[in-house]
Parts: C-alpha cells; structure tokens; sequence
C-alpha cells in the first residue's frame, strides 16, 4: 500500500504547487480569479433571476435589478464593458456552492451577511459592501384584517425553507409564545402559489423581496405589507474567500457608486465631472477618486478610470436604487436606511484615499 | 505436463475474487481517508453533538409530539414518522387501488377493460414530481373554504384541510360541523398530506395494476376454464382459484414498487408536507453539517427500504410453491 499513500500524498502536493504557479505568474496585484474574469472577457455573476428590483430576467431577455446593477458595474471597472456579464440564475440552497467551486465569480443574489456565511469555518464566504439593508416582514391579503404577528396565532404561514426567513420568524414566535403553522416551500414560486390560493394566512421573507413579489400579483394593492420587521437582513455582494485581490477590487467598485452619490457624479454628468477635474488642479479629491491623478485603479489592478467606467455603465447607488426599486420602478420603495449616511442613512463609503 | 498457475483451476479463481476485492477495499479506503482528511483540513470532522440543541424550528403537521424547543434529533425523528405515516398509508392505499385495476383489466366488461388500460398508460407515462404538483397546486388549493366547502356523506374538502367522520372522545360517531365558518371534525387531514398520499397511491397503483395484471395473466387459462366448469361464478374464480397462484409472480414484483414509493415520498416537498426530506434539508441549512445530515438521510431511507424488502421476501417465502 506504499504506493497508494505515496500517490495521496502526491495528489493535493501536485494541486498545490499548481496553484502557487498559477500565483507567482499573476504578479504581486493581480488576483487569480481577476486573471481568469479578464482572459475570460467576461464576468460570471450569480443572480436570483426571478426577482423583481434585485435580479430579474425581464420579458426582453435582459436582466434587471440591483443585483445585476452591481455586477455590470463590477464587469465595467474590470473589463471596461457593463455588458460583458453572464448571469447565471442559482436557487437559495445551490449559491454558496457555486461560489466556492468557482462557478461564479461574484454572487449579487440578496443573500444576508451571517457570521457562520462569512467565517473561513463556515461557508467561508468575502462580503462586499452591504447594497441592501432589509429585514423580514409578514405580508397578507389586506382583506383578512390581520394587523400584526399576535393575529397570525393558529395560522398557516408560508415561509421559503433553507432560508434565515424560517428561523427568524421561528424564533419571534417563540418570545411571544404565539403557536402557527409553518408551511415551508422549497421554491419561491410554489411559496407564492400556495399565498395566493389562500392556504396560508401569510407570507414572510424579506420585505423587499414582499415589497417586489406583491408588484407581480394580479392585484397589487389587495395584499399588504406588515409594518412589522423581525430581523437584519444585509443583502451583500460576496466573492470566494481565498482571493482578497478580487475582493478588494469588488469592495471598492461598489464603495465608488457610493461615493459617486455623495460626491453628486450621475451616469449623465460623470463625462462633464472627468473635464472639470482635467481642468482644474486644485479639486484634488475629485481628482484621484475618477482617476486623473493617483494609481487607485493599479494599486486595486483595475485601470484607472474603473470609477469612471462603473458610473457610466449604471450610474451612482442613489441611481440603482430609484431605477430598480424606488420611485421610478413598479416596487416603489421608500429609501429608508438606505440612504447616505449624510442624510441620515447607512451607506457610507470609506474615504478614497 | 504441468499446469502452468495461472491456468490453475481452485487458485485461479479465488486469486481473482482476492484481487478485486482488495481493489474495493482499496478504493473505500481511500475515499474514506480523503474524505476524512478534507473534513479535518476545513475544520467539520463528523461530530454529533449538535443532534442535542434546540432544533428552534416548527414542524406544520407532527405524527409525534414536537415544538421548536425540542432537539434536532426530535425533529428528525418527528420527519421519520411523517415519512413512515405517508409510506404506510401509500403502501396500503396503492395495493388496494392497483390489485383493482390489475385484475380490472381481465372483466368481462369492455368499459371497465379499457378504462383500467387508459389509467394505467396516462399515469405511468407522466413523471410523479408533475403529479404532485397538479394534485396539490391544481386541485386540493382549488378547494374553497368555510361554507363553499365540497360536503360529501360524512367528509368535507376545503382547503383548510380534509374533515372526516370518526369516533369523538366520548365514541360517539361524530361528522364534521361547521363552527363560525371553521369547520371542526375527529380526523383532520391537511391538503399537503392529502395531495402526496393521493399522488402517490395514483401514481404507484398504476405500476401495480401492471404487476398484478402479470400475475394473473401468468396463471395458465386452464385453471380459469377448469373453474368455470366446476360452477365457480368468475368472482369466486379470481379470489379463490387465480390470485392465490398468481402471488408467485405478483409479491417480487409488488416488492420494488413499495420500495420505490418509499423512496418517492421524498418529494413531499413539492407539495409543501414536511417528511424527513424537508426536516433535514432546514437542519442542513441551520447546522452547516452537511456530512452528518445525508448520513442521516441515506441510513433512514436505506433501512425503510430494507424492512419492506425483508417484510416482502418473508411474503414471498409464504405463498411460493411448497414442494413435498
């Protein structure tokens, strides 16, 4: 059995070695997975698919949301090209999987930020900046007068299983000690069936993924959302944890639409802004954050003006977040602690510097 | 001359069996040791102890007692005896309804003959997951409540569950009432449990109308022949003359269809019944101890599956041919 304990041995030492070649030829800066994306020409982004305002396959055959919005995003300060993504549409239970086997480069699919989903022992996952700050809330047919969890005592309640949806409403129902009935559906659209032929008498996922699923129902308006939130529930973008050069450049690509909001740069001025800082020397921060002077893009292996190049291809956070589920799209949401952090909300972008 | 080793006629073969079966230890072990070593490199080497803390989820239905305070192992256990409640009911319900059918298929009656053919061709030839989906989505979710419920003698379908006769506390017969617009009754079913119990009987009695069809078919024409001529009416034949003798062929082939509804009552989760599946697909979620759950998952169905196949052999054993 000598040769077979000499062959185990060998098999991981040969991966090994395989990958700190494929390292050592990347350069100091350059990220493996960066490597892959740019030979590739082209991003593969892990999405819902079937999500309106966060990832949605549209009637067109074009994807739209806010999770798709950061991925173009990232694809623009990488490649140079916002449409140079492919998506690929992953259920709750396949995403991390397809992550970690490198199936996907970037996972924008409204998956909450969890200790046990970020630690190297547990899914072992890199979180991005925070896009979304949600929590789960209960929605019912507004006919049914049901105003708060007390009243759903005895109830069926349909919930999405393998999600922290089923927990966290397990839980609040345990401090309160109000007895229901589960009813746990593995897909969203079999959840949303069962809701609305009146098995259940309510629903409860994120409120925004309710806010986006009540815009889809043939009547919007005969089913409200509950002015209950039971938890936290950041929806953050996420790399693979092994590349923190990719990471960084993700992190940061997502951090520039957050500052391009505060520093007042849209989709349509960002052209006028990059003249405006040409010409004047003394507007030093506008300067280095588009890239006119400093290295941010190399010391991040992007080219220069990737702050430019994201903004063009969708436009600042504040932007994303009105096309996709404020005012100017059907989920018509208020921006609540989604705002920035100078009016009072909670996105904030660490100085570029 | 002397034979050369290898064509050697007692070592020959067993060198043969001693090499492949080293081949197979091999193979396990390094697979087990790979997959030990990967467990211990990422930090999730098998442990159980997590079967002990609160589960701290509900369970819709339990045929066992269960809140979300109890463990996880009480949780996968109350999913066992939900999988077994439906398995049970499913194994009963399909023979009835597929030893009907099968023997349907040799009436007299041309309708009957025909019908018993039609049933059989459409459920066999659609996939069960399909099934499910249209039994509950389609038809039970299309029950209306309260009122409007579909009242039939002594049982009412809505939506909210299947309301059925039974003995009150006190054994007085007892139907269902309508209280306040709920209604109340001894026995209630919930639609989940119905539309898998009612897809699975449907879908597996159609292969065993084909076993049972087999069976009876394989009974030589002789014996029907012979009975009719000693004044057997055709009912009498079939119960009492050709069933009996077509067991022989019917009990191995009734064997895999109860196996292999065991196994299809996993797909409870297409209609929403929280079996044994669903428990462990939230455990997983929950726990992170992915291993440990399919373990679980694997041995359960492999031992259901074992008890009726051992339970079927012991049939078998009964109603073949005792030769003196």
């Amino acid at each position: 059995m000598g040769w077979l304990r000499r062959l185990a041995t060998a098999l991981p030492l040969v991966s090994v070695l395989t990958l700190v070649g494929c390292a050592s030829e990347g350069g100091g800066i350059q990220s493996q997975k960066m490597a892959t994306v740019k030979a590739r020409g082209s991003l593969i982004c892990g999405t819902d698919g079937k999500l309106p305002g966060f990832g949605y396959l549209g009637s067109d055959g074009r994807y739209v949301g806010l999770d798709v919005d950061t991925c173009r995003a990232v694809a623009a300060a990488v490649l140079g090209d916002g449409e140079k993504v492919e998506f690929r549409d992953l259920n709750p239970s396949e995403r991390f999987a397809a992550l970690s086997s490198g199936e996907v480069d970037l996972l924008a699919r409204n998956t909450t930020m969890t200790l046990s989903r970020d630690a190297a022992g547990g899914n072992g996952l890199s979180f991005a900046p925070t896009t979304f700050y949600d929590g789960q809330g209960v929605m019912v047919p507004a006919a049914s007068g049901l105003a708060d969890l007390k009243a759903l005592a005895g109830k069926p309640v349909c919930v999405p299983s393998g999600t922290t949806s089923e927990l966290n409403l397990a839980d609040r129902m345990r401090e309160q000690g109000i007895a229901y009935t589960p009813l746990k559906f593995q897909t969203l659209d079999q959840m949303y069936t069962a809701y609305l032929s009146g098995r259940c008498a309510a629903v409860s996922t994120d409120r925004s993924q309710l806010a986006a699923q009540r815009s889809t129902f043939p009547q919007p308006e005969a089913h409200t959302v509950l002015p209950v939130v039971m938890s936290k529930e950041p929806l953050t973008p996420a790399t693979i944890n092994g590349d923190p050069a990719w990471a960084d450049a993700v992190r940061w690509t997502l951090f520039a639409l957050m500052q391009a909001e505060e520093m007042g740069i849209t989709q349509a001025n960002v052209a006028a802004k990059v003249a405006e800082a040409k010409a004047k020397p003394n507007q030093a921060d506008l300067r280095r954050f588009l890239g006119v002077e400093g290295d941010f893009g190399r010391q991040l292996g992007l080219p220069a003006d990737f702050v430019v190049r994201a903004i063009g291809a969708v436009g600042n956070y504040g932007e994303m977040f009105e096309r996709n589920l404020g005012q100017k799209s059907k989920l018509k949401l208020e921006r609540g602690v989604n705002r920035l952090w100078t009016q009072g909300g909670l996105i904030y972008a660490p100085p570029f510097r | 001359m002397v034979t050369p080793w290898w064509r050697h006629r007692r070592l020959m073969p067993w060198l043969i069996q001693a090499a492949v079966g080293l081949v197979v230890l091999v193979l396990v072990a390094f697979l087990l040791g790979n997959l030990v070593r990967n467990l211990t490199q990422a930090g999730l080497l098998l442990t159980w102890s997590w079967l002990g803390n609160p589960a701290g989820f509900e369970i819709a239905e339990t045929a066992i007692p269960f809140d979300a305070a109890m463990p996880y192992w009480r949780a996968l256990l109350a999913g066992l005896a939900n999988t077994l409640k439906v398995v049970l009911a499913g194994l009963v319900g399909a023979t009835v309804l597929g030893t009907l059918v099968g023997t349907a298929s040799f009436s007299t009656n041309g309708l009957l003959r025909r019908l018993a053919r039609v049933y059989v061709e459409l459920i066999r030839n659609i996939p069960l997951l399909l099934q499910l989906v249209f039994w509950y989505f389609v038809v039970f979710l299309a029950l209306p409540n309260g009122a409007a419920a579909l009242q039939l003698p002594g049982v009412v379908l809505a939506k909210a569950g299947l309301y059925l006769s039974w003995f009150d506390p006190a054994w007085q017969w007892q139907g269902p009432q309508l209280i306040n617009g709920v209604w109340t009754a001894p026995l209630r079913i919930t639609v989940e449990f119905a539309a898998l119990l009612t897809g699975l009987v449907i879908y597996t009695g159609a292969f065993i109308a084909e076993v049972v069809r087999g069976g009876v078919a394989s009974v030589a024409k002789g014996q029907w022949e012979a009975a009719n001529s000693l004044g057997f009416s055709p009912l009498q034949t079939l119960t009492r003359i050709v069933l009996p003798q077509a067991l022989r062929v019917i009990v191995p082939g009734l064997n895999s269809q109860y196996i292999s509804l065991a196994k299809s009552s996993s797909l409870a989760v297409a209609c929403g019944y929280t079996d044994l599946y669903s428990v462990a697909e939230t455990t997983l979620n929950q726990t992170g101890r992915a291993v440990e759950v399919v373990v679980i998952l694997l041995g359960s169905y492999l031992v259901i599956d074992l008890v009726i196949s051992g339970l079927m052999n012991g049939l078998n054993g009964l109603v073949q041919l005792r030769e003196r």
